[in-house]
């Protein structure tokens, strides 16, 4: 967290939690398909928020294009539709104007890995302060579902009808290497799971990275021969990952190809970019 | 017109006749990026490409930044190059396409005109492909689903001829043409081969025994003889769109000018407007000639380069014009069409009198009681002689 922010924690959530007070409600309802795990990501996120105890108007939350970047429309906070694959080199711009705001990236597979994969890797070098959370269903959903840079080898997509030829990219994996502080994974169907860990993200001061498995039934679901939306989450969230917990106990290969969820990275060591910038202007101003 | 050869009449959206264009044509490779509402275009493309119906490289990119690069590349070595795109996808194009133009490598893509962000909003306006016109990239914009299949096939001509050698943008309407199904007629996938023949490109990065520098550095020594000579070759393209216009009309049938003119040559009063709205226009054309009003239409179909002098010609005994925009140049005077048209006619002996609407951004409605407001509205400057508003928008 920013120096400055207002943040009283809370203990608990409500039961049932209000949500109404965190949503424009006249925006409603949303445009995601049914079956689409991005509701589930968007309340997990609200909790999250309450959890935190961040002020609404302390948040300024952007997005690119795509199915996951309609969430800011739909949140009572300060929010930033930008363009597709530019959502962190906005936001980027709005901490450095405002370091003591809390921002949040709400983003795709394809609009941060491929399209603006660049402003990715490097807002992870430089430690910014923020939380960016990959709504990763493999696909692009919002065009017609296209083969973007996370949708598995082999699989099928509108623009590899026999089956995707490229490998993909682990974005914990690349968030992990890039330098990013903190790096999280969790997946739709651990709902209460990605809560805690969207917690975690937000109280880290630091570049925050949490890939959230999400399906796509629309067009991933239906091209990849899977016969409903939950029947999506127990084969790819559910059976396609285990919990960092246990995958202590497993060997590499009885993991085989399924990914781990939970905490994967915290560095609290690491200095925040907005804090090497008043370190560098205080060091330069002394001198002179 | 001779006896075309044999064709088959089929219903296709815009950009499903383009995919079939594009498929017919067989381009060695398309690298591409989806966005709406061209999207669909490269998605009928891949479908072919998988089917094995062309033999060609598709490489879904990263970006649209990524696909220009990867053209340019491609074309750079040799290839005929295709790809397609719309709005932000063409602005994020912007670096690679003066590239592109500026290396004489003649790339054919396909616009689906949209409106550009803030705010964001995916339906049809000119705004797009109207920033690039001074990229150096030929432009022409159709007003139906069969002139956009025809503009395809004709574009790799136009490119390609030996004295011109630049890239070209051929557009359509977003949604109002991409995604409207119309009866047009296609071609034998044969004849379509043989109209755009086997390109040979002329100087290539892969000839080792005549090796070539693209892009190389020129400073002001040289920068400008090059600039002059890309001015030079927009110049001939004119002629080229003319040439390969008029074969194709012998040998398909259909024939297409610099521009449409409809009703222009009793015409006191007149209407400027490109590709789909023209047809809306027609409609009100006909209505109130049927009441007696000597209106008439010109619709440009090359824009890029401009045929100014042909249009002066086209125009010079109207009255009075109105040029209809559907892109604004936010620069206090009118749109771009506007300002190009009323150029072309300021060396004319008896000018006509020239004012701007802008309609039609972001996909609101243009209807034919909107075209009888501007057609109103140009009997009134008509009857008074004076221009009240010289630019203004319309339906809002």
């Amino acid at each position: 967290m920013a120096e400055g922010a207002a943040v009283k924690k809370k203990q608990k959530v409500n039961v049932p939690f209000d949500y109404d007070k965190y949503l424009r409600k006249g925006k409603l309802p949303h445009i995601w398909c049914p079956g689409c795990g991005h509701g589930i990501v968007l309340k997990s996120l609200l909790r999250a928020i309450d959890k935190v105890g961040l002020d609404k108007s302390s948040i300024c939350m952007a997005s690119g294009i795509g199915c996951s970047s309609r969430t800011p429309g739909y949140v009572d906070f300060n929010t930033l539709h930008s363009l597709h694959g530019r959502a962190i080199a906005f936001a980027t711009g709005v901490k450095l104007a405002k370091p003591e705001m809390n921002i949040l990236v709400t983003i795709g597979d394809g609009d941060a890995l491929a399209i603006g994969g660049n402003h990715f890797i490097h807002a992870c070098r430089r430690n910014i302060d923020m939380t960016v959370i990959i709504y990763s269903n493999a696909i692009y959903g919002m065009t017609g579902g296209q083969v973007s840079p996370t949708t598995p080898e082999g699989a099928m997509s509108t623009t590899s009808p026999h089956g995707n030829m490229e490998p993909a990219f682990d974005a914990c994996a690349v968030a992990e290497a890039s330098g990013a502080s903190f790096v999280a994974r969790s997946t739709a169907y651990h709902m209460q799971e990605l809560e805690k860990v969207l917690t975690a993200a937000i109280e880290h001061k630091g570049m925050s990275v949490v890939e959230v498995l999400d399906s796509c039934p629309v067009y991933y679901g239906r091209q990849n021969k899977y016969k409903s939306a939950s029947h999506m989450m127990e084969e790819i969230e559910k059976k396609g990952t285990v919990s960092g917990a246990q995958a202590k106990n497993l060997s590499e290969e009885e993991i085989g190809d399924r990914f781990v969820r939970g905490i994967l990275k915290q560095d609290k060591d690491g200095v925040e970019y907005c804090d090497a910038y008043d370190n560098l202007i205080a060091k330069v101003q002394v001198k002179k | 017109m001779s006896a075309a050869l044999k064709q088959k009449k089929v219903g296709l959206t815009g950009n499903s006749a383009v995919a079939y264009a594009m498929m017919q044509i067989d381009p060695d490779v398309v690298p591409a990026y989806p966005i709406t509402p061209s999207t669909t275009i490269i998605e009928e493309f891949s479908s072919y490409h998988a089917d094995g119906k062309v033999t060609g490289e598709l490489i879904t990119v990263e970006s649209e930044h990524s696909a220009m690069s990867a053209s340019v590349g491609a074309a750079a070595a040799g290839a005929r190059v295709m790809t397609a795109t719309s709005a932000q996808g063409l602005a994020l194009m912007w670096e690679v396409l003066y590239i592109a133009s500026g290396m004489r490598l003649p790339i054919i893509m396909p616009i689906v005109n949209r409106a550009l962000s803030a705010p964001i909003n995916i339906h049809c306006d000119h705004s797009d492909s109207m920033g690039a016109r001074d990229s150096g990239w030929i432009q022409l914009y159709a007003e139906t689903v069969q002139e956009a299949y025809d503009n395809t096939i004709m574009a790799v001509r136009i490119a390609e001829e030996s004295d011109v050698l630049l890239p070209i943008m051929s557009c359509q309407d977003g949604f109002i043409t991409s995604h409207a199904i119309e009866c047009l007629e296609l071609i034998e996938d044969k004849d379509v081969k043989d109209f755009v023949g086997e390109y040979v490109p002329k100087d290539t990065l892969l000839d080792v025994d005549n090796p070539v520098t693209m892009g190389a550095m020129a400073l002001p020594e040289f920068y400008m003889e090059f600039k002059r000579d890309q001015s030079n070759a927009m110049t001939r393209a004119k002629d080229a769109v003319s040439k390969i216009s008029a074969e194709f009309a012998e040998t398909f049938g259909r024939e297409y000018g610099l521009f449409e003119s409809y009703k222009l040559d009793d015409a006191d009063v007149a209407i400027v407007v490109l590709s789909s709205a023209a047809g809306t226009t027609k409609v009100a054309i006909d209505k109130l000639r049927a009441e007696g009003k000597k209106v008439g239409l010109l619709r440009p179909r090359l824009y890029r380069p401009w045929p100014h002098a042909e249009i002066a010609e086209a125009l010079k005994n109207v009255k009075v014009v109105c040029v209809l925009d559907r892109a604004d140049s936010m620069n206090d005077f009118g749109g771009p069409l506007f300002g190009d048209v009323r150029s072309a006619l300021f060396d004319l002996d008896t000018a006509p009198k020239v004012f701007g609407r802008i309609f039609g951004l972001g996909g609101r409605d243009y209807k034919v009681v909107d075209a009888e407001g501007v057609i109103g509205e140009l009997y009134k400057v008509l009857e008074t002689g004076k221009i009240e508003q010289l630019n203004r928008y319309i339906t809002i």
